[in-house]
């Protein structure tokens, strides 16, 4: 982050980060098939990066566990996701982050929806409709320069 | 005489004409030895010197210098003055003439016995003459090493020289470009500035031709040979930058520059100089920066995503402010630290208003880092804030909010070393006493679990500094935590209550005595609800655990004299009850209660009288006990106390082996004889409740009835921890009933104690013939009853020859090695392969209760090494000669090895091991897989280079374990294919596509264990080669 350069939304409000999942006896037990459940799935995404502050996608709010939804029988997964401000110009970036994290982290069979939550983005819908297009995504991709960017919120800050 | 100046006449001429160099180290070995004189030398050299041939005069000149270089320590005033001058006048010779010239002039300014005035006029003509930037690097540094030289043997003569010595370093300097000669060019500068040379005219001139290179970037080349970093050129010229006052009016608009730039590594720089200089300015220096300066800090600690520039801002800011409150007050500037605070203040002061939002934590940093500058620094930003807080603190209502501003509460109330008051002046904090307190204690009864954890940590911060607990206060706030301790069930706030109570019971043990032992032990002993009513379950089970967590507590608050005394009877009162069957204790209660008593005993290291109570209460109490209850459960079949099960008895071996390992020589060598006549004799005197039968028999093994036998293990604890000075009585005899115990016992716990009780015996026992006779006849009969294959006792014989093993492999006993090959035997024994490959693990970890430092073993350093090399060949040769089926065997006992041995040892032994290490990967034993991978784990952080050419069948082995049928293999396995994508880039990049697509596979794993793992390890690896990634 240059000096120059003014953030858009200089001090957030910062929520607290959840703590590990507890564990529990029959997950450690071989033979329980344990299912992929809404929180197993916030876990991959809630310590994403803010491409612009050092802080997590959860300590912003920006993802909440209860606007994750996934079913595993029928290998859909929804997630809803809260720019911190209507006009953030990052809100693309942020879907596209969440996306590509959850494709990389999930079995192929599942289909993945990431959308905005209603009411809360200016430009909703043209957001949601970028994010729902595979063509446009892996077109993202294939830009260098949007895959670093992508890959810098993904990658875990070093200890 | 003249045969020598004929040779040095040959050796002179065949240097000179470039026939053999190494002449010149014979000349100088003559030189040193007195066979020739350096007159002697210079007149042979003559025609030479004064040849019309460069190439001739070079050559002479360099070998007078190269001989000079070595023996420049034996030469005579009036020598070095010839000399000097000499070489002063080569210097107006031909270029190519220089460089040898500088050498000899290196090994000249050397001399203690430099005639005065020479040191001047060497410089003068260096400066003249030499235009140092056009040399080479060699050269560079012979002329930076004169320097240094004549600075530290000529201080005075160099001041003399006034400016000029300055203006002449600053013209050699400019424009050095090599981090060697750099490192001695700030050495330099660093000495002008701090003994005192006169910079006057020239302070901007050095500046400029130092601080040039700021910040410094340099990436010193791979396999460097020179081994400098970039800190080491850092602080060198850090040490110049910061080392006085008058380079401020340039430094510090060069500072706020650099930390406007983009590059990180610039920022943390310029900061971490900005803290340097702080401790050498004034006011004066920096009075005119101060807005400037505070709003680059500011806007670095808000702004950034960096902890280090952070950490650099803050040490910054604290480093001013302490600059500042140095200052003497004058009567017309004001007070400068009021101002500067006030400036702090008015940006930073508002923001703690908003504890939900992001800039409250870099507000409440820069604040504290202020105020712990200094005493006057502390008094002037607590007296703002400390009000604001408490007023936010009582306004906000929602538990988040609070416990962000009681966090940020703590800071301020944090002391640092230098805003200590000094004598006379009074703790910052004493006029907040009250309400602090009362913010503290309405925290503690606020139900919010993180909120409580802030404010016992408060607590404790409060309780350290004099004053600020009144009496009352303590009193109160046992009160707090006592009624924490016994109804709050989050693990978490149990836990950090304990550490406050803690951290509090050392100061004011009388508050705990009389107000939290007394409640606690009530908790304990009142019985939970009646049993078998399924409504009340769950009431029963908080009940338990209350009592548990008030056991612990005991334990955590018993640091002092006093407080043992209190509570250890509590505790072994449970044990009573426990044992009596008057009250329902479990046996988990039991052992905690054991736990508690052992962490009490801990503290039996730092105070004697703490161990002299054990030692006369608490210990015979416990062997008491225990013997009531074998004695017990022998006569009668009816209720059985807790107190004969293996557990229990398991965890009361470490309370008594702490308490004793801890005994001072009197003490101990009086339990020695009390624990070894009550075993060998059945003397029970020293026990409390004279209850027993006169014939007690304890090592006598009674064939079905293991209750008594299985005490033995009391007696190792009691006899095996002491330090190795006392003397056991009786030993010899002891040891043979051990023996008879081992090897007539069939139950486990019994001759598996006896044999570690023998083996700690024997391994602290003096060398000599004594003990060889013992060992030799014990180790007879084991070897009989090994190679008797129907023999029943075979079990037993092995047990006790591992634990002598072990017990002589700790001391370097010679027969340790004739221990080991039985053991190599037995790895093929068909009975006892498995047992035996398994006992690896055992001989090379420590043992929690015997043969381990704390309880006084001889251990000697490094016997894990030494065992490894002295056997891993045996073990390769095994290997490689067993047939299939027994293969795992040897690959079990290798890896148990490995997996014990110190980091650097299993780095440098890898390459020799890994294929070994690789077959295991193979092997189909699901434990050996295991503990193979556990092994290659934590290599994988730092990968040896012996890893990188087997990678190809390093990856094939973990993908292939991804799909194991156990659960903990696949997890390990996918850490380490986690921890593989740490290595170098171009390494591990032609195997991204395979692990991606083999790693697709476990996200669909049925644990979630596992599909946790290949998750992260599966991210990290499409970071891997992508841009934005690694």
């Amino acid at each position: 982050m240059s000096a120059g350069t003014r953030l858009e939304n200089a001090n957030p409000f910062i929520f607290q980060r959840s703590g590990e999942r507890l564990l529990t006896a029959s997950e450690e037990d071989e033979n329980v098939i344990d299912p992929i459940d809404d929180r197993e799935i916030f876990d991959i995404i809630r310590s994403i990066n803010d491409p612009e502050h050092p802080l997590s996608l959860e300590e912003l709010n920006v993802v909440e566990q209860m606007r994750v939804k996934v079913n595993d029988q029928e290998s859909t997964v929804s997630v809803e996701f809260t720019p911190t401000i209507p006009h953030c110009s990052m809100a693309t970036l942020i879907g596209l982050s969440i996306k590509v994290k959850l494709l990389r982290s999930l079995p192929d069979r599942f289909k993945i929806d990431v959308h905005i939550t209603p009411g809360t983005h200016a430009s909703e819908d043209a957001v949601n409709k970028q994010l729902a297009d595979k063509e446009r995504v892996a077109a993202a991709l294939e830009n260098a320069h949007l895959l670093e960017v992508v890959n810098q919120c993904l990658s875990t800050r070093p200890a | 005489m003249a045969a020598d100046s004929a040779q040095l006449l040959g050796l002179v001429e065949e240097f000179v004409s470039g026939q053999a160099d190494s002449s010149a180290a014979d000349i100088a070995t003559g030189v040193k030895t007195g066979q020739f004189s350096i007159l002697q030398l210079v007149e042979a050299l003559g025609l030479s010197l004064t040849s019309s041939q460069t190439q001739t005069r070079g050559r002479g000149v360099q070998l007078l210098s190269q001989v000079l270089q070595e023996c420049y320590s034996g030469l005579s005033e009036s020598e070095v003055k010839v000399l000097v001058t000499f070489y002063e006048n080569r210097l107006k010779d031909h270029y190519a003439m220089t460089p040898h010239v500088l050498h000899g002039l290196t090994a000249l300014a050397k001399c203690t016995v430099l005639p005065p005035g020479s040191a001047v006029s060497i410089l003068k003509a260096l400066f003249q003459d030499v235009h140092v930037q056009s040399l080479m690097l060699t050269e560079r540094s012979c002329v930076y090493n004169i320097l240094i030289s004549l600075m530290n043997s000529r201080e005075k003569e160099l001041k003399g020289l006034g400016p000029d010595f300055v203006f002449g370093f600053v013209q050699a300097v400019d424009g050095e470009r090599d981090p060697r000669n750099l490192l001695l060019a700030f050495q330099i500068a660093r000495n002008i500035i701090y003994r005192g040379y006169d910079l006057n005219l020239f302070t901007e001139e050095l500046f400029e031709v130092t601080s040039c290179y700021f910040p410094i970037d340099f990436t010193p080349p791979p396999n460097d040979p020179h081994g400098i970093t970039q800190e080491d050129l850092i602080l060198a010229l850090r040490a110049v930058l910061t080392g006085t006052p008058r380079f401020a009016e340039f430094l510090v608009p060069l500072l706020i520059e650099k930390l406007d730039s983009d590059v990180q590594n610039a920022k943390v720089d310029s900061l971490l100089t900005l803290a340097a200089c702080a401790p050498v300015y004034g006011h004066k220096e920096l009075a005119e920066f101060l807005p400037g300066l505070w709003s680059s800090i500011r806007r670095e600690v808000f702004q950034t995503a960096s902890e280090r520039v952070e950490s650099a801002g803050l040490s910054a800011l604290s480093a001013i402010t302490s600059c500042l409150s140095r200052t003497v007050l004058t009567s017309d500037s004001g007070d400068a630290l009021q101002t500067f605070l006030e400036l702090v203040l008015k940006d930073c002061q508002h923001h703690l208003c908003e504890p939900d939002l992001k800039l409250v934590w870099p507000s409440a940093k820069l604040l504290q880092a202020a105020s712990g500058a200094s005493y006057r620094a502390s008094l002037i930003v607590t007296a703002v804030v400390l009000p604001a807080l408490f007023e936010q603190y009582n306004s906000r209502t929602q538990c988040t909010h609070r416990r962000t501003l009681l966090e940020v509460l703590q800071g301020f109330i944090q002391p640092t070393v230098s805003s200590q008051p000094a004598e006379r002046e009074e703790n910052v904090l004493l006029p907040f006493q009250k309400s602090l307190c009362s913010v503290v204690f309405s925290a503690l009864a606020e139900s919010n679990a993180s909120l409580q954890v802030t404010a016992t940590k408060v607590l404790a911060t409060l309780g350290q500094q004099s004053g600020l607990l009144l009496e009352t206060d303590v009193e109160i706030a046992v009160d707090h935590l006592t009624r924490l301790v016994v109804e709050e069930d989050d693990a978490q706030v149990s836990l950090a209550v304990m550490d406050c109570a803690g951290s509090l019971a050392r100061l004011h043990p009388a508050v705990f005595t009389s107000r939290m032992v007394p409640r606690l032990k009530d908790e304990i002993f009142t019985e939970p609800m009646a049993e078998g009513d399924t409504s009340t379950l769950p009431q029963s089970r908080s009940k338990a655990a209350a009592r548990e967590r008030s056991v612990k507590a005991l334990a955590f608050i018993s640091s002092q004299l006093s407080l043992v005394q209190e509570s250890a009877p509590v505790l072994l009162q449970v044990l009573a009850a426990a044992h009596k069957g008057s009250s329902s204790f479990s046996t988990e209660e039991v052992i905690s209660v054991c736990r508690s008593l052992q962490r009490i005993a801990e503290h039996a290291q730092h105070t004697v009288e703490i161990g002299d109570f054990f030692h006369n209460v608490v210990i015979p109490r416990l062997l008491g006990l225990s013997l009531q209850a074998a004695l017990h459960s022998q006569r009668c079949s009816g209720h059985t106390s807790p107190l004969t099960e293996e557990a229990v008895l398991s965890a009361i071996v470490p309370v008594i082996s702490t308490a004793c390992a801890a005994l001072q020589s009197v003490p101990a060598t009086q339990m020695a004889a009390q624990a070894v006549s009550l075993f060998l004799d059945g003397d029970v005197s020293f026990l409390p409740e004279n209850a027993y039968p006169s014939q007690i028999q304890l090592l006598k093994s009674q064939s079905d009835c293991w209750s008594q036998s299985q005490l033995v293990c009391l007696l190792m604890a009691s006899v095996c921890s002491l330090s190795q000075q006392v003397e056991i009585p009786d030993i010899d005899r002891l040891l043979v009933q051990l023996e008879e115990l081992i090897f007539t016992c069939t139950h486990p716990f019994s001759y598996t104690s006896a044999a570690k009780c023998f083996a700690g015996l024997i391994n602290k026992r003096a060398a000599g013939q004594a003990l060889d006779a013992v060992l030799e006849k014990t180790l007879k009969r084991i070897s009989a009853t090994l190679d008797c294959e129907s023999s029943a006792q075979r079990v037993q014989a092995f047990t006790l020859l591992i634990w002598v093993m072990k017990a002589l492999l700790l001391r370097y006993h010679p027969l340790s090695v004739n221990l080991t090959d039985k053991l190599f035997c037995l790895l093929s024994d068909n009975q006892l392969g498995s047992q035996a490959a398994d006992s690896f693990s055992l001989l090379m970890s420590d043992s929690p209760d015997v043969l381990n430092r704390s309880c006084h073993a001889n251990v000697r350093i490094m016997y894990r090494q030494r065992f490894f090399t002295e056997n891993s060949v045996k073990l390769v040769q095994g290997f490689n000669s067993a047939e299939q089926e027994k293969r795992s065997v040897y690959l079990k006992a290798l890896s148990h090895i490995v997996n014990n041995l110190p980091r650097q040892v299993q780095l440098s032994e890898l390459p020799a091991l890994l294929p070994l290490l690789l077959e295991a990967l193979s092997c189909p034993d699901e434990a050996v897989q295991l503990s193979t991978l556990s092994c290659l784990q934590p290599l994988l952080m730092e990968p040896p280079p012996a890893l990188t050419t087997q990678l190809e069948a390093l990856f094939t082995r973990l993908l292939a374990l991804t799909t194991s049928p156990a659960m903990k293999v696949r997890i390990t396995a996918l850490r380490c294919i986690h921890a593989l994508s740490r290595l170098p880039t171009h390494m591990v990049l032609p195997f991204r596509a395979r692990v991606l697509r083999a790693l697709a596979k476990p996200l669909d794993d049925k644990k979630r264990l596992v599909r946790k793992e290949a998750v992260a390890a599966r991210s990290e690896w499409f970071l891997l080669g992508s841009p934005g990634g690694r």
